[in-house]
């Protein structure tokens, strides 16, 4: 089978899986949910100063749903085994972390978008800048997020306490990723600047990390 | 071996004795920030060393990918943990000398103070990675985490870059000169930091190599009472 042939099946598998059961999906809906409606408790802004933090709050919103589907990426190919019959059958790694990315790129942009009218209402969100820049900002920062965090996913497979070692290693190396979603959104809400230089740094954030995962997945794989 | 710690051990010593009385007593005071700013001689010294070492430990990570041998994975811990204790002094120091002199604790929005902090977090999740690993590949995850923290490191600088054109940060004095006394101080000081470094470093790096060959005698002896 060709690179992409592997890649789709596994992709097609997880998105039937899914399908069937809806387990991580609804889970991570009803997160995201209490997310935003504790954020509109906590925070009870007005709306100007709502423009201000609303990227942050938004991506902090984003970040949290994304590690809860996250944690859930390798979950079941441990039980029976299948991430062993997969080392040991001839395919290569790198389709199979594409697929698992690309997975769950799916389930949290989908996870955004529903999310997103929910703060639109809560926090009478408008923006100010051009509208349409918010699209590359939301899938370049969810790709920078997906994609380390399969990653660090697969790398916490064989620690104690899996779910909590994601976020550990997930946080800290996604600083830059981070302050570039977070900076280009209030730009465009606010309309104060232009987010085109975050932009550049979410788009080498993604390069230098998606040739990096790839680079070293097999080795990780491999390590388990 | 032993011989050679504890000649180091002096040496560093008699080091840090003088680099203490170079930077209380001999060097001149700063004219305008004063007495505060001798805690300059602990702080850069400290951060060059913490850099140095993680520079050591991202090397070692390679290496050890490459070659696979036992010894780089040691020193890739080792020096990550040392590394990280002298980035704490770094981190600690710089708000108890940017309270008086710049009025404020922390500025989220000065480039080498996020970077170190990021830098920091990066590493102890390194550390937290390792103690937490139970399969026996943990070098491996390890030098590949470590691998991706070191590529992190220009994208974090960059990210604080744009940050800073956004939200201006206290005025350091960027420019101008070192007077040449302050910075033989510094070099002493510094000298003194990589002695201190290299004899934890070293020390440590022995317990690890014990440690590992304990913990290999003690499953074999298990094995072998196993077969009896």
């Amino acid at each position: 089978m060709s690179f992409f042939a592997i890649t789709r099946a596994t992709l097609e598998k997880d998105i039937r899986l899914e399908w069937r059961s809806k387990d991580a999906v609804n889970a991570m809906l009803f997160f995201a949910l209490l997310v935003v409606v504790i954020f509109s408790f906590a925070f009870d802004p007005t709306a100007e100063e709502s423009r201000r933090i609303a990227g942050g709050l938004i991506w902090v919103a984003f970040l949290f749903a994304a590690v809860v589907a996250l944690n859930q990426t390798w979950a079941r190919e441990l039980r029976n085994q299948v991430l062993d019959a997969y080392r040991v059958s001839p395919a290569p790694a790198n389709p199979l972390f594409l697929a698992k990315a690309l997975g769950n790129f799916i389930f949290v942009a989908i996870l955004e978008a529903l999310m997103t009218p929910l703060f639109i209402v809560f926090f009478k969100l408008r923006a100010l800048g051009e509208t349409w820049d918010l699209l590359p900002i939301a899938l370049l920062g969810t790709w920078a997020l997906v994609v380390n965090g399969t990653f660090f996913a697969a790398m916490s497979l064989r620690t104690r306490s899996r779910e909590i070692m994601l976020p550990l290693l997930l946080f800290p190396i996604s600083v830059p990723a981070l302050l570039g979603m977070v900076n280009a959104t209030s730009a465009v809400l606010s309309g104060e600047y232009s987010p085109r230089v975050w932009i550049a740094l979410l788009l080498a954030y993604d390069v230098v990390f998606t040739i990096a995962c790839l680079y070293l997945f097999e080795t990780v794989l491999e390590a388990e | 071996m032993k011989r050679g710690i504890s000649i180091l051990a002096v040496v560093t010593a008699l080091l840090l004795s003088l680099a203490l009385y170079e930077a209380l007593i001999g060097a001149p005071t700063e004219r305008t920030m004063g007495d505060v700013q001798r805690i300059f001689y602990y702080h850069v010294p400290s951060a060059w060393t913490a850099f140095l070492l993680f520079l050591i430990n991202f090397i070692a990570s390679i290496v050890y990918l490459i070659r696979r041998n036992p010894k780089t994975d040691i020193l890739a811990l080792v020096s990550a943990e040392v590394g990280v204790v002298f980035c704490t002094v770094v981190i600690v120091t710089g708000p108890i000398w940017a309270r008086p002199v710049w009025g404020i604790w922390w500025a989220a929005g000065d480039i080498r103070l996020t970077t170190t902090l990021v830098l920091w977090l990066i590493y102890i999740s390194y550390l937290v990675l390792r103690r937490f690993s139970t399969s026996g590949q943990t070098p491996v995850i390890a030098a590949v985490l470590a691998i991706f923290g070191a590529l992190d490191v220009p994208l974090v600088y960059f990210s604080i870059w744009f940050f800073r054109t956004q939200h201006p940060s206290p005025v350091i004095g960027g420019g101008g000169s070192l007077d040449p006394r302050m910075a033989h101080v510094l070099l002493i000081n510094w000298a003194a930091f990589l002695c201190l470094a290299w004899l934890v470093s070293w020390t440590r790096y022995r317990l690890e190599v014990v440690k590992r060959e304990v913990e290999e005698a003690q499953a074999l002896e298990s094995l072998l009472e196993g077969s009896r």
